[in-house]
């Protein structure tokens, strides 16, 4: 009989709201490790997985506080321990990988300074059995050069480099437990697949137990045993990973599950239409930086391009260049045919209001101070001189096709959830009756269940109005979700372009293959299979692209 | 409202009264001898008398109306100034940034109080040279701090919808820019009038402000230093007037600053 | 060259630009005047002989970039010019004078900086509790004093009614260090006040800022003790903010001495500085305001350049 490591009992934790008052954050959570398995602790943001976790090391953040429950780990109480016993379990017996390893690593220290600290400190290991054994982990998650990695200052490493670094911080102490809390979060999904498969051979090497935080369960299922799931502060299910997967029994797990709902059908290219957009070989540049180099393509009415790549791959650039915001280099953008004017200052107001943009993060996109009346009722009078009883109607009409009562008018958008700005976002692009709206991650700041909502109402306007979309995205599942065509991008060069189909049925371009083979699937397993097909691969003299090449 | 905020909004709201009513309360003439000289508090004269045998009570009324209007009127100035350039600068950037910015950094790299000794001593004492020397090397000041949050707002999506919008300078400034500055701008008119009051005072204390025999507090305190080694507090009542009126403002300034930095809900 | 040298080499070079703009700005302020500055300079007394002859001794029939360049070598070789008032060279007038209030700003410092330091270290700790409360409060009240009114206080309360220290603050050349420290005891205590509350309030919201790192939350998850997270973690990340802090307010020390100066009858450079202005004696202004300027611009230069060294990504670069 295995032994259980940690149980965590009807757990309720409070944080101190804005009026001063105490809400909870964490309400009743119960969960139970055994030794040598790791747990997923999945949910959306404000689900209270973090404080969960944290928990397990008898932590609380500023502001927060544990009201009631129990906390057991090898069966010895957390819950109203004194400090000083707390302390000696933090980083010893229980350790914690950070979400962003770049703000938690102190920038005064180096790393190995940092990573053998624990171990030292809480006298387990002797400096140099420390120093050996982060060397020794350095191999076995794959960190270049290891004899002298440790030698350097988290500034002087890259992303993906410092969370596995992060990794190896919370595995020298030889702790009995180690909590990851979203570690690959904050990568690209090239990257992500790497430091995925590294803490996962890791775990199983070191036989660790875990508990797995992250808001993507395709991700989770290909570490976790089990899987809790978490909405609200409250526990929805909890079960093996397989079904979870495959059976779950909660309406809110098989949402989580089925991922993207939206489906665009699709369309065959029409054969010669005249494009609404084309982009004909840009060159563009911030200073002396080239970002884009020699851009080629053409958007049709009622289609979508789908632009993909990773973070510094020039795709939101793209973007300010077709708006005006930056102007090219080389190269010219065309608008029905007409070539448009590179700045923003030098177009008509009919060339501005045939181009919209919606953004990745409504907080930002709306002002804070204008009622929503105001805000779509702008471009209304801006571009087409409505008055102050005809701007009202049409706005509470453009409310109700994206999906709000007419009453939102007179709302601020601090009002508004996330989703509800980011629809008054798209009311507003789409009052100024546009050719072309171009969508810059738009979904990626929304919890999936509301971005599946938009992206189905952004599908229903364009069969409505039969506008436009260029969407710019990091997300493949979207793409497969919604885009007509593709084009894919990598450092400021397209890589491969062409309807749907042709890109995303193979063969593929190399990076193409690596993109789309990174994205986690919403199946046991997967990380493995994809690791054998690559090796194999490989093995066979083929030509495999990794992160690293990039 | 927190207890400390209700002392400085007390404070404040006496300090309004008696300078927009000093004149009219005050029982003597500014300027005119009434007793002899440094006489005790007493009913006719309940804070005493001055160096000159003046009414204390009454130039000190005098003196609110005066030092508070003059520190006023320099604040308002030099927020004019300062907050149509760093508005300009934040939104137009570029060169004109570049330039605007350069020349405060100029100024600035003086300490205010040095660079206004150097420049009365060659410009006439008055009231208007005062306060635009004041307000002047004041704006510096309240230009970067427009300037830097006016940019924290210029490179917000909203502004760029708006930009992509076509819409002009003018909308961009006053309905974008502007309404989303305001309250750390408020706070800090409240910090920059303590200033402009500090500093007035301390030129007025050191003899190169407003010149005698007006009533002005800094003066006031400089006309009686002597009494002080006769054990007379008589200096040290303008100087506390001084005091209380800038930790009024300050209390006032603190609360107003950590009620914005708390998240907004409606 | 290594980009760290490269950055303090560039700080330099602007701290000379500065002081040579500072010198233009400073020159230029007295020529501010649309009129004649002789007629300024004396007011209403100007006759026409004394007119023509401050005319000559300011060299007004030459033009103003002409007098502004032999200002500038003048002020290079040492040469700061001669008083309009008692026709003494300036250099002389002002050397005794720059000692005594560099020892009164040192002092001030060597008393102000500890106490400011840990005052902010200690209202950190407790942040939010009763301690910092009263200090937040103590210290929000001396920010809003005048300079004055502290020293009068001081003067009231510690030399008219105890007796404990003079109320005037006279120093001479060759007096005893104890004396010395003695005749300024109420002006360095006035300075200290002032200048502490800044210094403390600086330090503390630098020591808050990083105390709210992740980096050390991380501390605190891997089970170590409050003392060390914050002798090796905090610290030393809060180093390059609390020398900054201290640098800046060292300048502004140097600048509030003027006003204390005068409370106490120090025989200071502020002093002479606020009469040269009284009496319109410009070129003293002149170069004693370049001497406070300069003094300033130079303490900043040393926070900046101090501040990049303390600095880890920039002492280590990619």
């Amino acid at each position: 009989m295995t032994e259980l490591l940690l149980s965590i009992t009807d757990l309720h934790i409070a944080a101190r709201s804005e009026q001063g008052g105490l809400q909870e954050i964490v309400n009743g959570v119960s969960l139970r490790l055994e030794h040598g398995t790791v747990l997923g602790l999945i949910g959306e943001s404000g689900a209270g997985k973090s404080t969960v976790g944290l928990a397990a090391l008898g932590y609380t953040r500023h502001g927060c506080r544990l009201l009631s429950g129990s906390i057991r780990l090898n069966g010895e109480e957390l819950f109203g321990a004194p400090y000083e016993k707390l302390r000696q379990i933090r980083g010893a017996r229980v350790t914690y990988v950070a979400q962003s390893a770049a703000a938690a690593f102190d920038p005064a220290h180096r790393l190995e300074d940092q990573i053998i600290e624990s171990a030292v400190v809480h006298g387990i290991l002797s400096p140099e059995e420390a120093r050996r054994e982060a060397r020794r982990l350095y191999e076995k998650l794959r960190l270049p050069d290891p004899d002298n990695f440790g030698r350097r200052y988290p500034h002087q490493v890259s992303g993906g480099q410092l969370q596995r670094a992060m990794t190896v911080m919370a595995m020298v102490p030889k702790p009995d437990l180690v909590v990851f809390d979203e570690p690959t979060t904050a990568l690209d999904v090239t990257t992500q697949i790497e430091v995925l498969a590294a803490i996962k051979a890791a775990i199983r090497d070191e036989r660790l137990a875990a508990i797995y935080i992250t808001h993507d369960l395709a991700l989770v299922a290909q570490i976790a045993d089990r899987i809790l799931v978490l909405k609200d502060g409250r526990m929805v299910e909890e079960g093996a990973t397989e079904d979870i997967l495959k059976r779950p029994t909660q309406p809110y797990t098989r949402a989580l599950v089925q991922v993207r709902r939206v489906h665009k059908p699709s369309a065959p290219q029409p054969a010669a239409q005249e494009p609404l957009l084309e982009v004909r070989g840009v060159d563009a540049a911030y200073g002396a930086v080239p970002v884009l180099e020699d851009i080629w393509l053409r958007l049709c009415r009622g289609r979508t391009t789908a632009v993909v790549g990773e973070s510094g791959s020039g795709k939101s650039t793209l973007a300010r260049v077709i708006t005006g915001l930056l102007p090219p280099r080389r190269g010219e953008v065309r608008l029905l045919g007409e070539p448009l004017p590179p700045g923003l200052r030098q177009r008509n107001r009919d060339q501005l209001r045939r181009i919209q943009l919606v953004y990745q993060m409504p907080d930002v996109a709306l002002n804070p101070r204008h009622k929503v009346e105001e805000i779509i009722g702008r471009p209304l009078s801006f571009y087409f001189g409505l008055g102050a009883e005809a701007r009202r109607r049409r706005v509470e009409e453009l409310l109700r096709a994206v999906e709000l009562a007419p009453e939102f008018a007179d709302r601020y958008p601090g009002e508004l959830s996330g989703g509800q700005k980011q629809r008054v976002c798209i009311a507003r692009a789409l009052a100024a009756e546009p050719d072309v709206i171009i969508c810059d991650e738009v979904t990626s700041a929304l919890d999936v269940q509301v971005a599946d909502a938009v992206l189905r109402l952004l599908l229903d306007l364009q069969a409505a109005t039969g506008v436009a979309y260029l969407f710019i995205t990091h997300d493949l599942a979207t793409v497969r979700a919604i885009a007509d065509d593709i084009v894919v991008m990598l450092d400021g060069r397209i890589v491969e372009q062409g309807t749907r189909e042709d890109i995303l049925t193979p063969p593929h371009h190399p990076y193409t293959d690596l993109l789309l083979s990174s994205v986690p699937e919403m199946e046991v397993g997967w990380l493995d299979r994809i690791l054998a097909e690559r090796a194999a691969r490989k093995a066979r003299g083929e030509r495999i692209m990794e992160a690293a090449d990039r | 409202m927190t207890p400390s905020a209700a002392i400085g909004f007390v404070i404040v709201g006496v300090y309004a009264l008696a300078a927009l009513l000093g004149p009219w309360l005050a029982p003597y003439g500014e300027a005119e001898i009434v007793a002899d000289v440094w006489e005790p508090f007493s009913a006719a004269h309940p804070l005493g008398t001055d160096n000159l045998g003046r009414d204390m009570l009454s130039r000190l009324l005098w003196g609110a109306t005066r030092t508070i209007g003059v520190a006023l009127a320099a604040t308002m100035l030099s927020f004019l100034i300062g907050m149509s350039l760093g508005y300009l600068a934040a939104v137009v950037g570029g060169w004109l940034d570049q330039l605007l910015s350069r020349a405060v950094d100029a100024l600035m790299a003086i300490p205010t109080l040095i660079f206004a000794l150097v420049v009365l001593a060659v410009l006439p004492p008055s009231v208007t040279i005062l306060v635009l020397v004041i307000a002047v090397l004041d704006s510096t000041r309240v230009f970067r701090l427009a300037r830097a949050v006016a940019m924290d707002v210029v490179v917000m999506d909203f502004v760029e919808v708006a930009r992509l919008r076509g819409e002009r300078l003018g909308w961009i400034v006053f309905r974008e820019v502007l309404p989303n500055t305001l309250p750390p701008l408020i706070a800090e008119f409240g910090l920059r009038f303590c200033f402009a009051f500090l500093f007035l005072s301390s030129l007025s204390f050191l003899g190169l402000g407003i010149q005698p025999p007006a009533a002005d507090w800094g003066g006031m305190v400089r006309d009686n230093a002597n009494a002080i080694s006769f054990g007379l507090v008589v200096p040290l009542i303008p100087a506390a007037a001084i005091a209380l009126l800038t930790i009024g403002v300050n209390l006032v300034v603190d609360w107003q600053l950590e009620r914005s930095a708390r998240p907004r809900r409606t | 060259m290594h980009p760290l040298l490269r950055l303090v080499v560039q700080r330099l070079l602007l701290g000379v630009a500065t002081l040579w703009v500072v010198s233009l700005l400073i020159f230029a302020g007295t020529e501010i005047l649309p009129g004649d500055v002789a007629e300024a300079i004396l007011g209403q007394a100007a006759t026409p002989e004394a007119v023509a002859a401050i005319r000559r001794d300011l060299g007004l029939d030459r033009p103003a970039w002409e007098r502004y360049l032999d200002w500038l070598f003048g002020l290079m070789r040492g040469d700061l010019g001669t008083s309009l008032t008692n026709r003494m060279p300036i250099a002389e007038l002002i050397a005794g004078r720059l000692e005594n209030t560099l020892f009164l700003a040192a002092t001030a410092a060597v008393v102000a900086v500890p106490i400011a330091i840990a005052l902010g270290i200690l209202a950190a700790r407790f942040r939010e509790r009763l301690l910092d409360k009263a200090i937040s409060v103590l210290t929000l009240s001396s920010i809003s004093m005048p300079e004055f009114f502290i020293g009068y206080l001081l003067i009231f309360i510690f030399a008219v009614k105890l007796f404990w220290a003079p109320s005037i603050a006279s120093v001479y050349p060759g007096m005893a260090l104890a004396d010395k420290l003695y005749a300024v005891s109420l002006p360095v205590a006035t300075l200290t006040l002032v200048v502490v509350a800044h210094m403390m309030r600086m330090t503390r919201a630098a020591i808050i800022n990083v105390m709210a790192s992740p980096y050390i939350e991380m501390a605190e998850l891997k089970g170590l003790t409050r003392t060390r997270i914050i002798l090796k973690h905090a610290l030393p990340n809060a180093l390059a903010p609390i020398i900054n802090v201290v640098v800046i307010n060292l300048a502004y020390l140097v600048v509030g001495v003027v006003v204390v100066e005068v409370v106490f009858v120090y025989p200071g450079l502020g002093q002479l500085m606020v009469d040269a202005v009284a009496k319109r004696d410009v070129p003293v202004v002149q170069a004693t305001g370049m001497l406070f300027a300069a003094t300033y611009v130079l303490l900043n230069l040393a926070a900046d350049v101090l501040a990049i060294l303390a600095n880890p990504r920039l002492r280590h670069p990619r």
